[in-house]
């Protein structure tokens, strides 16, 4: 499975309590759309750093890199490239 | 129409002192007798100034005969808290009980809970510790993540950034703290037929800085709509005791002293004030920075904290969602 489906099932699943992908786009912003909140954002770092094995650092955990399953699959991608 | 943009400065936060007590006791009254259908009110005094200033307003708007102070502190709460309780009680000339919670609250497994998601995060935790939560992020404009602040009885001192597991079982624990207070101010508004005063202001109202079914629990809040600096600046007008006005907001929750803009507002508090009356009144970001001595940017993330917390906290000011409208009782449902 490709991080960005991982991380799209993920959000689904435990968010939204669906596996209907067109519920919700690549795109659509988590925060804007409701899906999460400050909280919600804490869970998906702790799940990414537990799933991938990377540590998010104080200075990366800006919305830039959290805010959409586009944005977190890139950001992931690129934290296990380094 | 006047631009309230062009005269902003700290003197927004200016209000009649006098003008406002009076129409906040007239409206406590009221509302004790004709909503509330009450014969006095309880209030829980924590010696700190949003407390002392609620509970001068009860007792200005129904009398001390009518007012019964509750103070309740448990292991980690400073011995000044008491003191400064006892103080503004007796200055008031209300009828006041002490119970010491920490019983209760070992009894519950607060301290043990709390401890343990310590303990994961900072091995060697334990007793002679003492430690704090502090937030951090938001006005950088990152994300806010919480870190345990500690030291050891040696002297060591330790910051360590939390998984959200351990975060959110430390806070789950010390809430405990909030709720058996508030199950205590319901016990005697019960025994009494008094109402119970929440005593929020508008930070912590607007902010959501309280604990559902804990200290958010009451029948009236009657300075939630002051800001932080009005409160003490009322305190000030109704003639309380120095010492209490004087006094540092702290959030008497945690072993080590801890400020409420470490654990939850992103500035001390009229700084804090002043960003949010400014978000409130549409101020742009670069008069703000102007008058708080910032940059535009950092304004602007202190702006996108405050609807940050918000948006994170408006579940605590809802009431349960029903699946259908009970008409007769609550016309609307979302």
């Amino acid at each position: 499975m490709s991080t960005r489906s991982e991380v799209k099932s993920f959000i689904l699943k435990n968010y939204l309590f669906t596996e209907d992908d067109a519920a919700l786009a690549d795109s659509d912003s988590l925060m804007q759309k409701g899906v999460v909140d400050s909280t919600g954002i804490l869970e998906l770092i702790m799940h990414v750093e537990d799933t991938y094995g990377i540590k998010v650092l104080d200075e990366e955990m800006v919305p830039q890199n959290l805010d959409s399953v586009t944005a977190i699959s890139a950001f992931v991608e690129r934290k296990r490239g380094k | 129409m006047t631009n309230k943009a062009d005269d902003f400065s700290w003197k927004v936060l200016d209000i009649d002192l006098e003008a406002e007590a009076k129409r906040i006791t007239e409206r406590l009254r009221d509302v004790t007798s004709r909503v509330l259908n009450r014969r006095g009110l309880v209030v829980a005094i924590s010696g700190g100034i949003d407390s002392s200033c609620s509970i001068a307003l009860a007792v200005r708007a129904i009398g001390p005969e009518r007012v019964f102070a509750l103070i309740l502190p448990e292991r980690d709460s400073s011995d000044d808290s008491a003191v400064r309780g006892k103080l503004l009680a007796e200055h008031l000339g209300v009828q006041y009980h002490v119970h010491d919670i920490a019983p209760a609250l070992e009894a519950i497994g607060c301290y043990q809970w709390r401890d343990e998601a310590i303990s994961r995060a900072l091995p060697g935790y334990g007793p002679g510790w003492r430690m704090k939560i502090v937030i951090s992020g938001g006005i950088e404009g990152r994300v806010n993540t919480f870190h345990v602040v500690a030291e050891a009885p040696d002297g060591r001192k330790f910051d360590e950034r939390l998984n959200l597991r351990d975060y959110l079982q430390i806070v789950a624990a010390t809430n405990f703290k909030q709720r058996l207070r508030k199950t205590l101010e319901y016990f005697h508004a019960d025994r009494l037929n008094y109402a119970v005063v929440g005593t929020p202001n508008r930070l912590e109202y607007d902010q959501g800085f309280f604990v559902k079914n804990g200290d958010g629990s009451a029948d009236v809040k009657p300075i939630a709509h002051l800001y932080k600096s009005q409160v003490y600046a009322m305190a000030k007008h109704l003639g309380l005791p120095e010492r209490i006005t004087s006094a540092v907001p702290t959030t008497d929750t945690y072993s080590l002293p801890q400020g409420q803009d470490e654990f939850y507002f992103a500035l001390p508090y009229r700084e804090m004030d002043l960003a949010l009356w400014a978000l409130n009144h549409q101020v742009p970001a670069a008069q703000l920075a102007k008058v708080l001595g910032c940059t535009e940017e950092r304004a602007a993330y202190i702006y996108r904290d405050i609807e940050t917390k918000r948006r994170t906290t408006r579940y605590l000011h809802r009431s349960p969602v029903l699946m259908e409208s009970v008409k007769e009782i609550t016309p609307n449902v979302e």
